[in-house]
């Protein structure tokens, strides 16, 4: 259709001109809006803003830990109309000092009749507590495969660093059940997989 | 369908090298339904895009009404739940993308070339092609109401995961028929550009160019700018719903927050779509009618550009509780705050073009100045909005719903209507009834206000949006709306009775049809010959 219409114009290159950088904006705002995707996964890990955390393994640093400070860390596990497990934890909130680890068992339990694969994607409030969540060990790294009735206890381990802001107090952890097919397994991995960066 | 049209004299003007792309016009001009789906005439191709978006205003109005029939009272009467939802969701993306876009696009097809002394379109072939996309896409987009599952139901502003994981099985179809407008918007759009340009008269430097032309070239730059990032939110999508991606869905490691950031980012500059032309016509009809010429030209251009660059910085207003971090929402409060300023310099420079006229109040001025009233209380209750902590109160209620409607039905709507009284002398050759148009402006003013400033008061008590029932004591506010919103509605048929008898006959109109004209299209007969500036006019610019 473009050359249609500048077939009729030959005597006006300026329009030519002009629809052939259009057209190139076009396709690099085309091009942006997807590229806007990876470009904010990268922005909320390195900001940590939006809740979302490392998904891999971080060292635990060993920091002095501060004795002054008592911080409230909850924790919601929901489950998914698409997966009948059922997803308890031990204790629903802990006290800690920040610089101390703790460990909390989570308990999964297939209640369905035949074996699925499922993963806990975390999310933290408020966000900006994210960044100083270290997770030293947690179920939510991996997904899960549970046979039919299956019972399974997995531990997460966690520290939060000294430089917790100090207006924070409360820290939610928040695990949200998904059923996973096999199909997407690869995809997701790929899609989670950060780096577990030091700060 | 052809009533609205400029008489055919295919030899009449001389067929000199620029009109090159109506020769086949000139040899055999087809007649009956072929003239109009080949059609590749600026004019023809404006009155086409014109109607259409009359047909398309009254049905996104009558599903308007049926939301408005529905919340007369509160209690489910007449609708389910489900369809209510539908009916939300059609009413915006109908009015949005089928009636007031095409009518803005419209009204560029029929004035850019005669404003700016051009011939034609830059690309008259596309230019028909990107008409005849729209009846296509807004056909499909009706046509999913008749699917099972129903059409869209998530809202003019189809957040995932509601509109993917959630959706209805039709919303394939609805992605693919927004495909086809956004591309009918863009070609329209790169047209427009192409046109003003490279086809100005000679001697039309950029700042002669008429208020209109500016506001749309910057319009058509923020087009090509963001349908692209709308493609590819929808086709985003279309992946999640079909191809087992996860884009927006949480499961898969997505986020559907960037859904939100995603399509803001196209959404806010689109409300500019909708509005900068307005801020031309306005801008055209106010020193016609106050016999002055325009206070602040110069300012007027630069505050529409930057409004334009402002637009993309501004779009996470809609999103303050999505759990933002402060400094987000303290910087998206104040950006968008800082558009009320090159808003206010536009109102001050109508205001100021006002001051010491000599005004008369054709039907043009009456809606120009309703639409500057009007507006600037729409524009208001934004700075309102705007103000983070008080948005969260305000969110998602009928206050939203009140601003929005202020800007968009006595804004936008009211400047395209000022536009139509304003040149159809030159499209007709007749000027439109004056009684009948009074009558017209006071019914819908008055219904527009009936049925919207209610909403003002039953959203800061906390009405929310989208729901077809509601608690009892919003019951008088509605009451109110829904009376209201069936005059504006009824009053509408006044206006289709003015077009169509003007097109009929009526008082003859001069080349100049209004005193205080100066623009090129006044330059040429009334009604407007089908070729125009075959060879290019003289222009002499004015000094602003």
């Amino acid at each position: 259709m473009t050359q249609g219409g500048q077939s009729q114009h030959k005597a006006n290159p300026g329009v030519r001109r002009t629809v052939v950088r259009t057209v190139a904006a076009l396709v690099g705002m085309f091009a942006f809006a997807f590229a806007l995707v990876p470009l904010y996964d990268v922005f909320c890990q390195v900001t940590g803003l939006n809740g979302k955390v490392n998904n891999s393994a971080q060292s635990i640093i060993h920091e002095e830990v501060d004795e002054s400070r008592m911080v409230t860390v909850q924790f919601i596990t929901r489950g998914s109309s698409g997966l009948p497990w059922r997803m308890d934890v031990e204790t629903r909130q802990v006290r800690v000092h920040p610089g101390q680890s703790a460990e909390v068992n989570f308990a999964f339990h297939n209640q369905s009749v035949e074996g699925n694969w499922g993963r806990a994607v975390p999310s933290v409030s408020p966000s900006n507590a994210s960044r100083h969540l270290r997770k030293i060990n947690c179920f939510c790294f991996d997904e899960q495969h549970l046979e039919a009735g299956e019972r399974l206890e997995l531990p997460l381990v966690f520290q939060l660093a000294r430089d917790l802001p100090d207006d924070i107090n409360t820290v939610t952890l928040v695990y949200t059940l998904y059923p996973v097919t096999r199909d997407e397994a690869p995809l997701q991995a790929r899609a989670t997989t950060g780096n577990g960066e030091e700060t | 369908m052809a009533p609205k049209l400029p008489p055919h004299h295919p030899l009449e003007q001389s067929t000199s090298a620029v009109a090159g792309g109506q020769a086949s016009a000139h040899h055999s001009p087809p007649r009956g339904i072929m003239r109009w789906l080949l059609t590749t005439n600026h004019k023809e191709i404006g009155s086409l895009y014109l109607i259409f978006s009359l047909v398309m205003f009254f049905i996104g109005g009558i599903f308007a009404l049926v939301v408005r029939a529905e919340l007369f009272q509160p209690g489910l009467q007449l609708v389910q739940p489900e369809f209510f939802n539908q009916m939300t969701t059609m009413h915006g993306l109908i009015m949005v993308f089928g009636a007031v876009m095409p009518a803005f696009t419209g009204l560029a097809n029929w004035m850019i070339p005669l404003q700016v002394g051009a011939p034609d379109m830059a690309l008259p072939r596309l230019n028909n092609f990107s008409f005849w996309l729209l009846p296509v896409a807004f056909a499909l987009l009706l046509s999913t109401m008749l699917m099972p599952g129903g059409g869209p139901n998530f809202g003019w502003t189809f957040y995932a995961p509601l509109s993917t994981t959630y959706a209805p099985p039709s919303t394939t179809f609805f992605i693919l028929s927004l495909h086809i407008a956004g591309i009918s918007s863009i070609l329209g759009a790169i047209n427009i550009v192409a046109t003003i340009l490279n086809m100005r008269a000679p001697g039309m430097r950029l700042m002669d160019m008429p208020l209109f032309v500016w506001t749309w070239l910057i319009t058509a730059f923020l087009l090509i700018a963001v349908m692209p990032v709308l493609a590819g939110v929808i086709t985003m999508m279309l992946m999640d719903i079909n191809f087992g991606t996860s884009f927006f869905n949480a499961a898969g490691g997505g986020d559907p927050v960037l859904f939100q950031h995603l399509f803001w980012f196209f959404g806010h500059p689109e409300v500019y779509i909708m509005i900068l032309p307005a801020f031309g016509i306005v801008s055209a009809i106010i020193p016609t009618f106050a016999r002055k010429r325009l206070f602040g030209y110069a300012s007027m251009v630069y505050a529409t550009a930057s409004i334009a660059v402002l637009s993309f910085l501004v779009w996470a207003h809609h999103m303050f509780v999505v759990g933002l971090p402060l400094v987000a929402e303290l910087f998206f409060m104040y950006t968008t705050m800082l558009i009320a300023v090159p808003t206010g310099v536009k109102v001050f420079n109508w205001i100021t073009t006002l001051f010491r006229g000599s005004i008369t109040f054709e039907p043009p001025m009456l809606f120009a100045l309703a639409f500057v009233v009007l507006f600037t209380i729409g524009g208001f209750s934004g700075l309102m909005l705007a103000i983070a902590p008080a948005d969260f109160q305000y969110h998602d209620t009928y206050f939203v719903v009140a601003h929005f409607h202020y800007v968009l039905v006595p804004g936008a709507v009211f400047a395209i209507m000022a536009g139509v009284y304003y040149w159809l002398p030159k499209w007709t050759g007749h000027y439109p009834n004056v009684k009948l148009s009074q009558w017209h402006f006071w019914l819908s003013v008055i219904g527009v206000n009936l049925t919207f400033f209610p909403m003002h008061f039953s959203g800061l008590a906390g009405m929310p949006r989208r729901i077809p029932d509601y608690a009892l004591q919003f019951a008088d506010f509605n009451l109110v709306s829904s009376l209201g919103a069936l005059l504006f509605g009824a009053s509408q048929l006044v206006f289709v009775a003015v077009v169509i008898l003007c097109v009929r006959g009526g008082e003859k109109a001069p080349a100049k049809a209004w005193e205080g004209a100066e623009d090129l299209e006044w330059s040429v007969p009334s009604p407007a010959p089908l070729h125009t500036f075959d060879t290019p006019p003289n222009f002499r610019p004015h000094e602003h």
